[in-house]
C-alpha cells in the first residue's frame, strides 16, 4: 500500500534528521516526545468514550422509547452545536461551581468523548438505517426477540457500513486531541509551543510536530482498513 | 453554585456581544478564501501532469491529517521568522482558509464526479463550447450534493474559531477567558460563549436547509 509508504518514509525521515542534526534535536525531541505520550493516553481513553457513547445514542436515537430517543437527540443536538474548545474550557472550569471537579485528563476525555460521541451516533443511526429492511422482516418472521435480532443481524451488518466513517471521525479525533493543552494537559502541542519559545527553531520543532500527527493519523487508518476487512467479509465470501 | 444575573447583563453580555464581531468576520472571511482555494487545489488535483496533481494530492493530504491548532501555531510562529508580520487576526484566518481550502477541494471534486460521465459525452456530441458545457451542464448538476456539504463547513469552521484565542486574537473565547481571569468569575462567560455557539450553529444550520431547498428547487425543478 503506498500509505504504509509513505508512514515508513516519513518514521525514517525523523530518524534521518535526528541524527542528521543531532545535537539541536536532542534538545527539543525529549519534550515532544513525552507530550506524545500524553497525547496518546488522551486520545485511547476518548475514543473508547466517544465509540461506546456513539453506539449507545446512536441506538437510542434509532430504537429507543420516546424518553431515550429525546435526550438522545437533546445530547446530540447541543454536543454538535458547541464549539470543542468551548467545551473542554466549560469542562474545566465551570465544572467544579457545580461541586465537581475534574482532573485535566478526565476534562480532556470527557470533553473529546462527549463532543466526538455526538458526531458518532449520527453516523451509527445512518448505519442502521442503511441495513436492508428485509432483514428486520425476516428476522419478525422467524419470531426472534429484539434483542437477538439486534446482536445478530441488524448490528453486524450495521457495523460494516458504520466503519469507515467512525475511522475518519477517530482521526478527527487524535487531531482534535491538540485542545487538550487548554486544560492544563502537556501534549504534544503544548511540548511543541513551549520548545519552541525556549530555542526558537520553529521550522524543525513544528515539521517534527505535524510529522507525529500525521503518523498518529495513518495508524488510525490501518486499523480502520483493517477492521474494515474484517467486519465485511460476510460481503466478500457472498460475491 | 452561584450564578449572579447582574454581572452577566452588564459586563459578560456587551463585551461577548462585541467579540461576536471578530468572530463573524473571522468566519465569513475564511470561508470565502477557502471556497476560492479550495477550487484552485481542486483543479490542481485533478490536472492531467503528474507532476502538478501529485504534490497538490501529497498537499491535501498532510494538511488535512494535522491538527488545525498546529497549523495556526506554526503559521504564527513561523511568518515573522521569514519576515512577515501579520496582525494574529489575519495569520489565524490564514490558517483557518488553508485548512479548509483543502476540505472544499474533496468536496468539489466529490460534486464534480458525481456528475455522469454521459452528460459530458453528450455535449462533446451536441458541439457545446467548453464554457456553455460547464455553465448549462455540469455546474447546474454539481452544485447540489456541493452546496449542503459546503453549508457543513461554514458552520465547521464557526465552530473552529475559537482556535484563535490560542495565538491572542479577541474572539469569543478570548474575550471570556479574559473575563474569567479579570473578575475570576468563569461560570457567566464561557457559559453564555457556549450557549451563543450553540443558538448561532442552529440558526446556521437552518439557513443552510433553507438555501439547500432553494438550489434544489430551482435547478432541478
Amino acid at each position: 500500500m503506498n500509505r504504509i509508504g509513505i508512514v515508513v518514509a516519513l518514521i525514517a525521515f525523523l530518524v534521518g534528521l535526528s541524527v542528521a542534526t543531532f545535537a539541536e534535536l536532542r534538545v527539543f525531541l525529549p519534550a515532544i516526545l513525552r507530550g506524545a505520550v500524553v497525547t496518546v493516553h488522551v486520545a485511547t481513553l476518548s475514543i473508547a468514550l466517544f465509540l461506546l457513547l456513539s453506539v449507545v445514542a446512536g441506538i437510542g436515537r434509532a430504537y429507543g422509547a420516546a424518553p431515550v430517543r429525546w435526550l438522545s437527540v437533546l445530547y446530540i443536538e447541543v454536543f454538535r452545536g458547541t464549539s470543542l474548545l468551548v467545551i473542554l474550557f466549560w469542562m474545566f472550569f465551570v465544572m467544579p461551581e457545580f461541586g465537581l471537579f475534574l482532573s485535566p485528563v478526565a476534562a480532556g476525555v470527557l470533553g473529546i468523548g462527549l463532543n466526538f460521541g455526538a458526531y458518532g451516533a449520527e453516523v451509527v443511526r445512518g448505519a442502521l438505517a442503511a441495513v436492508p429492511r428485509g432483514q428486520t422482516e425476516a428476522t419478525i418472521a422467524l419470531n426472534m426477540s429484539a434483542f437477538r435480532r439486534m446482536t445478530r443481524i441488524v448490528l453486524p451488518q450495521a457495523v460494516a457500513i458504520m466503519i469507515p466513517g467512525l475511522v475518519n471521525l477517530t482521526i478527527e479525533l487524535v487531531k482534535a486531541t491538540a485542545l487538550v493543552s487548554a486544560v492544563t494537559l502537556s501534549d504534544i502541542t503544548y511540548a511543541a509551543v513551549q520548545q519552541n519559545q525556549l530555542h526558537f527553531r520553529t521550522v524543525e520543532i513544528f515539521s517534527i510536530t505535524l510529522m507525529l500527527y500525521y503518523c498518529l493519523a495513518q495508524f488510525v487508518r490501518f486499523g480502520g482498513a483493517a477492521l474494515e476487512d474484517r467486519f465485511s467479509r460476510h460481503r466478500a465470501r457472498r460475491a | 453554585m452561584d450564578w449572579r444575573w447582574d454581572f452577566t447583563f452588564e459586563v459578560v453580555l456587551p463585551r461577548i456581544w462585541q467579540a461576536a464581531g471578530v468572530t463573524v468576520w473571522a468566519t465569513v472571511v475564511s470561508f470565502l478564501l477557502a471556497l476560492v482555494g479550495g477550487l484552485v487545489l481542486m483543479l490542481l488535483k485533478t490536472h492531467r501532469s503528474a507532476w502538478i496533481s501529485r504534490p497538490a494530492t501529497e498537499f491535501i493530504e498532510v494538511i488535512r491529517a494535522t491538527p488545525l491548532l498546529v497549523q495556526i501555531f506554526f503559521l504564527f510562529f513561523l511568518l515573522p521568522e521569514v519576515g512577515i508580520t501579520l496582525p494574529p487576526l489575519t495569520t489565524g484566518i490564514l490558517a483557518l482558509a488553508i485548512y479548509n481550502s483543502t476540505l472544499c477541494a474533496e468536496v468539489y471534486r466529490a460534486g464534480f464526479q458525481a456528475v455522469p460521465s454521459g452528460q459530458w459525452e453528450a455535449c462533446v456530441a451536441l458541439n457545446m463550447s467548453t464554457y456553455r458545457t460547464y455553465k448549462d451542464v455540469i455546474i447546474p448538476q454539481s452544485l447540489p450534493p456541493i452546496v449542503p456539504a459546503l453549508g457543513n463547513y461554514l458552520v465547521a469552521i464557526f465552530k473552529e474559531t475559537p482556535l484563535l484565542s490560542f495565538v491572542a486574537v479577541a474572539e469569543i473565547m478570548q474575550v471570556s477567558k479574559l473575563i474569567g481571569s479579570e473578575y475570576y468569575r468563569f461560570t457567566e462567560a464561557i457559559t453564555v460563549a457556549g450557549i451563543f455557539f450553540l443558538v448561532m450553529s442552529l440558526v446556521a444550520a437552518f439557513l443552510i436547509r433553507l438555501v439547500d431547498q432553494y438550489v434544489k428547487r430551482s435547478i432541478l425543478h
